[in-house]
């Protein structure tokens, strides 16, 4: 079916179809919309889920945790400070292995406030062994949460599907939905592997483990991790083959023959597009390298897809404030260390808190990565 | 009323071996909270949160817990209990577990009087069914003895030390079980395992609730009281007849100050 649907009101549609087991929310700003619209699908019985108007995102989170403990299907949706505020049950999530799915309208974090698009809450969460895909448009955040249940349920591990606030969590898209039956055949049930329901058979959940063997279980919940990209590539080849749309992890948009390109995740992908296409036409060797999932970090298919380029620009929507250059940045330096091409990575750090990011802004960039001009280790796109 | 030699009979569903201190308050009321449970003759599955329960019941690859158990974090025995009781519902609801199960959530009191206040409030006023267990030896004795909001005035611990000029904990303690009898839930109690009669009576109320429930289980501690282990039982019963004990510097009058159940009917 083709509808029209903000970022928002796609991923209240897309929970609806997939139908979980157990939502538990708080509301936020700009993720507000998609738990609200969905309660209305409970309201109406449209699904059978048990929906729990948690008083915090950190016992919304931690609601989540019980709930999936216990073999339910489990999804919830925040942004910003109240991604922040889950900050210490995500890491619980994910040492638990249990397959929560987060929706996430990404937002900027305070102080000063503000409640508009950037990538600061997600990538704060970067090293909590969650799985985050960041979409350039609402159908791919669409595509996204639906696979993200299957992806996380093989892997045992949570997942955040992140759409930037405001861009795409209230601009409104034509999309292509599925048919509810079809995203229910595609899923299945869950079929977890112990359950804490089952007091015949009962099992302890989050003991203290300590030295003599916390880092086993580290370690095998980083190997889960390492393990997740074959798991990302079938699950997206079964979901094009019911939707006829596909998404790589990486995708190299006109890259042939290009002396530069940019490197960057979420809404703005379309923006550089744009500038591509504009520089394209005057005869400039530019191109752009879209990434679609930043945990796992896809670091092989990094490498070999960016050795081959003299100049990159690796764009952060979010800042780590003192390191050498962007989040992303510096995972892409390291990934490029070892090889022997080694080229030229410029950090640039743009839109912090839904700062407007234009075509003319992207073609600024890319001419500048093309030129290798930069004097600054991390250029601020755009910042009076 | 119980009798010891029946519930002698009962399983040992919190068992021996674990790292308790020897003459553990807590590890008493757990131990009998567990042999009550049974009396509703239905299985249970329990929460808890960071602190001593947690650290001396299940160190890995070690349990005390012979029902299934899940801990978080420190603040999150009843939001962790949210999720489990909202996976119990909806898989009641569509068929796919047919069978009762009681929810027993356990915290301290550092995790109940103070960092989960907010998780267990929330919990309570929407109504979730589960009983949730406050352990309370009025400080936090697992990271050796700190002041919480359930000290009472006076007392001397770790970070309200007596010296020249501090004489102990300057402020009273708040009255969590008036707090949590403002919820307006079905049943809140208080009980001590000094009066293991009535602590399980108590139990077998709560458990039988149609909605959530709450106990207050004054758990003396041999550390941070300073008493030798033999008398936790004799001390948990002074405390309560003499009004040294968490419910003596309330609200309540000395008429009421003995253990007592506190019913409002929703």
């Amino acid at each position: 079916m083709i509808l029209a649907k903000t970022g928002n009101e796609a991923f209240a549609y897309a929970m609806k179809q997939i139908n979980p087991d157990v939502v538990a929310a708080y509301p936020i700003t700009p993720s507000t919309e998609i738990v609200q619209l969905f309660s209305n699908y409970v309201s109406d019985g449209e699904v059978d889920t048990e929906y729990v108007p948690v008083e915090s995102e950190h016992s919304a989170m931690t609601a989540c945790i019980g709930a999936a403990v216990c073999g339910c299907r489990v999804m919830t949706a925040t942004a910003s400070q109240g991604l922040a505020l889950m900050h210490e049950m995500l890491f619980i999530a994910a040492g638990l292995r249990l397959p929560i799915v987060m929706a996430v309208a990404s937002r900027s974090l305070s102080s000063p406030l503000n409640i508009h698009g950037d990538h600061s809450d997600s990538v704060a969460s970067r090293d909590s062994g969650w799985l985050q895909f960041f979409c350039e448009t609402v159908q791919e955040g669409y595509d996204t949460l639906i696979q993200a249940v299957k992806i996380a349920e093989r892997a045992n591990l949570p997942a955040l599907v992140g759409i930037d606030g405001f861009i795409l969590s209230h601009c409104q898209e034509r999309i292509e939905t599925l048919e509810d039956q079809v995203v229910r055949d595609f899923l299945g049930r869950r079929k977890p592997a112990y359950n804490l329901l089952d007091w015949r058979n009962p099992i302890l959940v989050g003991p203290a483990t300590l030295q003599d063997y916390y880092f086993e279980f580290k370690r095998s919940e980083i190997e889960g991790m390492n393990q997740v990209l074959p798991i990302i590539e079938e699950v997206q080849a079964e979901f094009g083959r019911i939707a006829g749309r596909k998404y790589p992890v990486l995708e190299e948009y006109r890259c042939e023959d290009a002396e530069a390109v940019v490197v960057l995740m979420g809404s703005a992908c379309g923006t550089v597009r744009v500038a591509v296409d504009r520089m394209r036409a005057k005869g400039k060797k530019v191109g752009m390298v879209k990434l679609r999932v930043f945990r796992p970090l896809v670091h092989s298919l990094l490498k070999k897809s960016l050795v081959k380029f003299k100049k990159i620009g690796v764009m952060d929507r979010v800042d780590a404030v003192n390191s050498y250059g962007g989040p992303l940045f510096t995972e892409i330096t390291s990934v490029l260390y070892d090889t022997d091409e080694r080229p030229w990575v410029f950090s640039y750090v743009y839109g912090l808190g839904g700062k407007e990011f234009t075509p003319e802004d992207a073609e600024m960039v890319l001419e500048q990565v093309l030129t290798g001009k930069e004097d600054e280790l991390v250029t601020y796109v755009g910042v009076r | 009323m119980f009798k010891l030699a029946d519930l002698a009979k009962n399983k040992e569903l919190f068992s021996h071996g674990h790292r308790a201190c020897a003459g553990c308050g807590e590890a008493l009321g757990v131990r009998q909270i567990m042999l009550a449970a049974q009396t509703t003759g239905l299985p249970v599955v329990t929460t808890m949160c960071t602190g001593c329960l947690e650290i001396f019941s299940s160190i890995y690859p070690h349990s005390a817990w012979q029902v299934p158990m899940i801990h978080t974090a420190f603040e999150t025995s009843a939001s962790t209990a949210s999720g489990v009781e909202a996976a119990y519902r909806v898989l009641r609801r569509t068929g796919r577990l047919n069978e009762e199960i009681r929810i027993i959530a356990f915290g301290g009191d550092g995790g109940t009087y103070d960092i989960g206040l907010q998780a267990l409030s929330g919990a309570l006023e929407r109504r979730h069914r589960f009983l949730y267990v406050c352990t309370n030896n009025e400080a936090y004795m697992n990271t050796g003895v700190q002041r919480s909001g359930a000290t009472m005035f006076g007392a001397e611990t770790t970070t309200t030390p007596v010296g020249r000029k501090g004489y102990g904990k300057k402020q009273f303690e708040k009255d969590l079980t008036a707090i949590l009898v403002a919820h307006g839930i079905p049943y809140v109690a208080q009980g001590s395992p000094s009066f293991w009669n009535d602590l399980i009576t108590k139990m077998q109320k709560a458990l039988d609730t149609d909605g959530p429930s709450f106990i207050n289980v004054l758990a003396p501690c041999r550390l941070g009281w300073a008493f030798p282990p033999e008398e936790t039982i004799e001390l948990g019963r002074l405390a309560v007849n003499t009004l040294m004990g968490w419910v003596s510097v309330g609200m309540l009058t000395p008429e009421k100050s003995r253990v007592v159940a506190i019913c409002a009917v929703e």
